[in-house]
This record gives structure tokens, sequence and C-alpha cells, in this order.
């Protein structure tokens, strides 16, 4: 076999790319394993059941942080997704317009504003003029980073469906606002469910748009109108903390979000899966 | 008719929100930072003294840090993310494809204070043990001055590589898509070898592999709580990898709740006044980059034309 310099060359070429495969695993797998490791110790039932402990004093949980984030993440879903749909919807329906193309330029503008510019933003709008940190406040925050995820999708998903089915919608004299209701909206339902199951997954997550919107509560709250916590600020707060008890708790609260998001996008997998199959079957 | 215009209006009503809201953060950033933007002008940029007790901002240090951070970052995560998307895209087996896509997937979607509780307790320890075993003669350098601390750039360049290599490599991945299957038959038939083809495909795709390399930049610049957790956060302009330093988005994020007075509040929003302003610019050309890619290539061929003839 001849092997001359640009065979060499050329594999060489081919095990660095799976090299960096290798590389990126590396960090995967050792996150994966910490946070297993380190968060199991101090996940219990009692974990997602009590109050924080008073520092000195070993176990306690972060129920106050579950139902924090997840008031949080519900009002952000209750904002962001009616918003991030219609915007959507009229970015396909009507795109080339110029406000179409403003809309979805707008919603990439947006996907990339750093979270912690969306806090201070919050703060100016929603903390300030009342003078008080509250959910309501990290509400606003979290959904703001959700509506160009959630619109974005709803536009790419919707921009596939066949166009045969809103002309024949609109053929058997059903309005524009039928044909995309009853017709073209629930053919991709599923694929839109998905989009807000990830951006659920993606803003719980987030600590920096919290930090002074929603900021933190030692107590269990859930007025809206009141500081609030959350996992993610919790670990943030413990991590930093000197206590090695504190320590453990911000692992497990980790390993929490983790395995969530973990769920999240396997579900969101299958379902995308799914949905192709289904397609490809009709075809 | 009158329908249908109720609904174009009701739903281009959302539309106009969205982009209002954009609007609006420019508008409130600027509103809310204009104390500072008038008492320190253009020097805020250019002073490197950071005192909010006595009242002096300077910002320098904070925008220094998030480029040499966001640079570091860039150099260590494009070769790593490039050789995933080519990897993914041109050479796995096909049922590797799927598995693999979703592993990288799911190093994005873990959360940034994960990746700074594994930074803080697992990476910064290492990065130490790294330093402490630094020969004398490269701790000379400037590069690699100062105390074996663990926190600071390289603790920082590390973590924010870690985080953007998905990003970047799944955009490079969807251009890579977007090169026509002739480019690469075209090549072998000539008698490429695999690498001289992927090259070719490659050096096609190149403004599109560009914005993916941009939008990972994008993404470094206003990266918060794994930086803040890791970096140090400690003002000052330093060239060295081991030097504690500070970023804009990590400045804001520790101060901001402590901020005693108005100018020193304003001082800290009009830091994310203008991380606002770097990273719109950042995005806009990546995406221009990257939907130039996504014109038919026929069109594409036509604007391309004179620039061959002239070269």
């Amino acid at each position: 076999m001849r092997l001359d310099g640009r065979q060499l060359l050329s594999n060489l070429f081919v095990l660095a790319c799976g090299l960096s495969i290798l590389v990126a695993l590396v960090p995967l797998v050792m996150i994966l394993f910490f946070v297993i490791r380190e968060g199991a110790q101090a996940l219990n039932l009692a974990f997602f059941t009590q109050m924080p402990k008073p520092v000195g004093e070993a176990g306690g949980g972060m129920l106050n942080a579950f139902v924090g984030t997840l008031m949080l993440t519900g009002l952000a879903a209750l904002m962001a997704v009616p918003i991030g749909i219609l915007a959507g919807i009229y970015v396909s329906e009507y795109k080339g317009t110029t406000l179409a193309t403003a809309v979805r330029f707008a919603a990439d503008t947006l996907n990339g504003v750093p979270s912690i510019v969306i806090g201070i933003f919050v703060y100016g709008i929603a903390v300030l003029p009342f003078r008080q940190f509250s959910a309501l406040a990290g509400g606003i925050a979290l959904g703001i980073m959700m509506i160009p995820i959630i619109a974005r999708t709803t536009e790419e998903l919707l921009l596939l469906v066949p166009s045969a089915m809103r002309e024949g919608a609109l053929a058997l004299g059903a309005t524009r606002a039928r044909a995309v209701f009853s017709v073209i909206v629930p053919s991709v339902l599923p694929g839109i469910m998905t989009a807000v199951l990830l951006a659920l997954a993606r803003v719980a997550g987030e600590t920096a748009p919290l930090l002074f919107t929603a900021f933190n509560n030692r107590f269990f709250s859930t007025d809206p109108g009141q500081p609030i916590a959350s996992v993610t600020v919790q670990v943030f707060t413990y991590a930093i903390s000197p206590y090695a008890d504190w320590h453990r708790q911000a692992w497990a609260g980790a390993l929490v979000l983790v395995a969530f998001v973990f769920v999240c996008s396997l579900a969101a997998r299958v379902v995308t899966a799914r949905v192709q199959r289904r397609r490809g079957g009709v075809a | 008719m009158h329908g249908d215009r109720w609904f174009r209006l009701g739903i281009g009503a959302v539309g106009v929100l969205l982009v209002a809201l954009v609007a609006a953060i420019g508008v409130e950033l600027v509103r809310e930072s204009w104390l500072s933007i008038r008492a320190f002008g253009l020097g805020f940029w250019t002073s490197r003294d950071w005192d909010p007790v006595s009242g002096e901002f300077g910002a320098l240090p904070f925008i220094w840090g998030t480029l040499y951070s966001s640079v570091l970052a860039l150099l260590l995560a494009t070769p790593v993310a490039l050789g995933i998307a080519i990897f993914i895209s041109e050479l796995s087996p096909r049922w590797l494809r799927e598995p693999l896509t979703f592993v990288t997937e799911l190093l994005a979607a873990i959360p940034s204070i994960v990746y700074g509780l594994w930074g803080i307790f697992v990476l910064v320890p290492l990065v130490r043990q790294l330093e402490v075993h630094t020969p004398d003669w490269l701790r000379a350098l400037p590069l690699f001055s100062g105390p074996p601390l663990g926190v600071g750039m390289l603790a920082a360049g590390l973590v924010l590589a870690v985080m953007i290599v998905p990003f970047t490599s799944a955009v490079a991945r969807e251009v890579l898509k977007t090169v026509p299957a002739a480019q690469r038959e075209g090549a072998y038939a000539l008698g490429a070898t695999r690498f001289e083809a992927i090259r070719a495909a490659l050096f096609f795709a190149r403004t599109g592999i560009i914005g993916a390399v941009m939008l990972g930049f994008g993404r470094a610049l206003g990266e918060t709580m794994a930086v803040t957790m890791v970096i140090g956060n400690n003002p000052q302009v330093s060239l060295s990898l081991f030097a504690p330093q500070y970023t804009m988005a990590a400045v804001i994020a520790n101060e901001f709740t402590e901020a005693t007075g108005d100018l020193y509040l304003h001082a800290l929003i009009e830091i994310g006044l203008v991380l606002f302003i770097v990273t719109l610019i950042v995005n806009l050309a990546s995406r221009l980059l990257i939907w130039s890619m996504n014109r038919p290539p026929a069109r594409r061929r036509v604007r391309a034309a004179p620039a061959e003839a002239a070269a």
C-alpha cells in the first residue's frame, strides 16, 4: 500500500476530528460524574420537602427554592407562550412584509442579548418603580428570554406545513384566522409543545436574570409581589459560601437541574423523532 | 375580509410588541445609566480605576477581562468545535450521528450555574495544580506571572470554551449541510484525499463558518455566572493567564444589588449598555454571514462572478 504525504495528512486530519469529539466529551463526563457523585450525597426526600436549615445544622432542603422556580417558570410561560406563538404565526403567515422581517430580526436579537442585561432591563421596568424585588419581575425576565425561542421555532415549524393544507382550508371558505388556528397550528402542535418544553428547561437553569429581579428569599413564599427563592440562585449562594454543608446542598441542587434539563432534552428528541416518522409515513 | 384584517392586526400587534421590546431595552439602559454617561463621558472606558468607595468608576478592566476571556475561549473552542462539526457531518458513520448530536446538545443545555459549580470545585483546583507545576522560566513570562491561585483568566477561558463549543459546532454543522454534494464529489473525482475534499467544502462554506465562530464569541461575551465564579473578580488589566481578573457581566452580577448611590448603579448599568451594544453588533454580523450562506446557490454564483473575474 502506497502511503504518501497527502494521504498521511488526510488520515491525521480525520484522527484530529475524532479526537475533538473526545476532547468535548471529557468536560461533559466530568461534570456529570461530579454532579451525580457529590449531588447524590445530599439528595433525599427531605431535600425536596424541607426548608433550608440555619448554618451549622445539617440536613434540610430547598423546598422554597423548588416552589420558587416552579412559580417563576410558570409566570414566564404564561407571558411567553402566547406572545411567542402569535409572533411566530405572524412571521410565517406574512413573511416578506417589512414587519415580519423586523419581528424575526427582533427575535434573533433578543435571543443574543446576554441574560444579565435582560435582568438590568427588568430591574428598571419592574423593580425600581415599586422599590421591591418580586417573583413577578423574575417571571418577566425569564419570559423575555423564552419569547424568541418559542417565536422562532413556531415560525420554522409553520413554514414546513404543506401549502395544500392552508389552501384547502381557505377553499372551504375558512377565514385566515380559522385556517391558522384550526388547521395549520394544530398540525404542528407537538412541535410547538416541544419548543415550549425546551424553552422552559433553558430558563429554569437561568441565574443571572434573577439576581436583581426575583432576588432570593430564605423563607417560603408564593406571593408574586415578594422576592422569591429559586434553585439556581440558591445553588449560587451555597456554592460561594464557606460551609461544606451548603456545598453539598449546592451539588444536590445542580443534580436536580441537570436531571431536569436531561429529561426535557430527551423528551423533546422523542417527540421530534415521532413527528418526523409520522411525516415520513405519510409521504 | 373583515375578519382577516382583524386577525392580521391582532397578531401584528404582538409582533410590534416584540420589536418594541428590543427598542425598550436599549432606551431603558441609556436612561438608567444617564448619570454615569454624563459624569464620565468617554473617560469611563479608558480609566482603569474602579473604586466605588471614593466614587471613581473606570470600566477598562472589565472590557479587558471580557475581551481577553472571550478571545481565549474562542482560540480554545474553535478548533474543537469545527472538528466536531466536521466529524458529525462528514466522517461519522450514520448510526453515530444522532447520539453525537444529542451529546453536544446536552453540553449546551447544562445550566451556566452548574458549569460554575464544577468550575469552582473541580476545574479551579486542577488549574491551580497546573500553575504550581509551571516551571519557573515560564512563570517569568508576563503571560504566566503571578501567584498560582487557581481562580483567574485561565480557568475562565477554559469554562467559557467548554460552554461555547456546542453553539459553534451546531451552527457549523448546519452550514456544512448547505454545501452541495457536487462540491465534494468534484474534489474526489479530481483525486482529492478526504482532507482535501473537506477543505474544499470548508472553503466553500467559509462565510458561514466565520459566522458560526462569531456566534460563539457573542455567547462568550455575555456569559455571566460560570465566569463570575472562577475568574477571581479582581478589577485589573493584566496579560497574565494566572491573574484573577473581572468581566463586564461579572461585575454587574456581583455588585448590582450592593451598589450604594445612584452614580454607582448607573455606572454598572452603563457597563450593561455597552455589553448590550457589543453583543448586538457581534450577533448581527454573525447572522448576516450565516444568512448569506443560505441564499440560493445560483444567485450566489452570479454575485461571486465579478470577484472571480477580478482575481
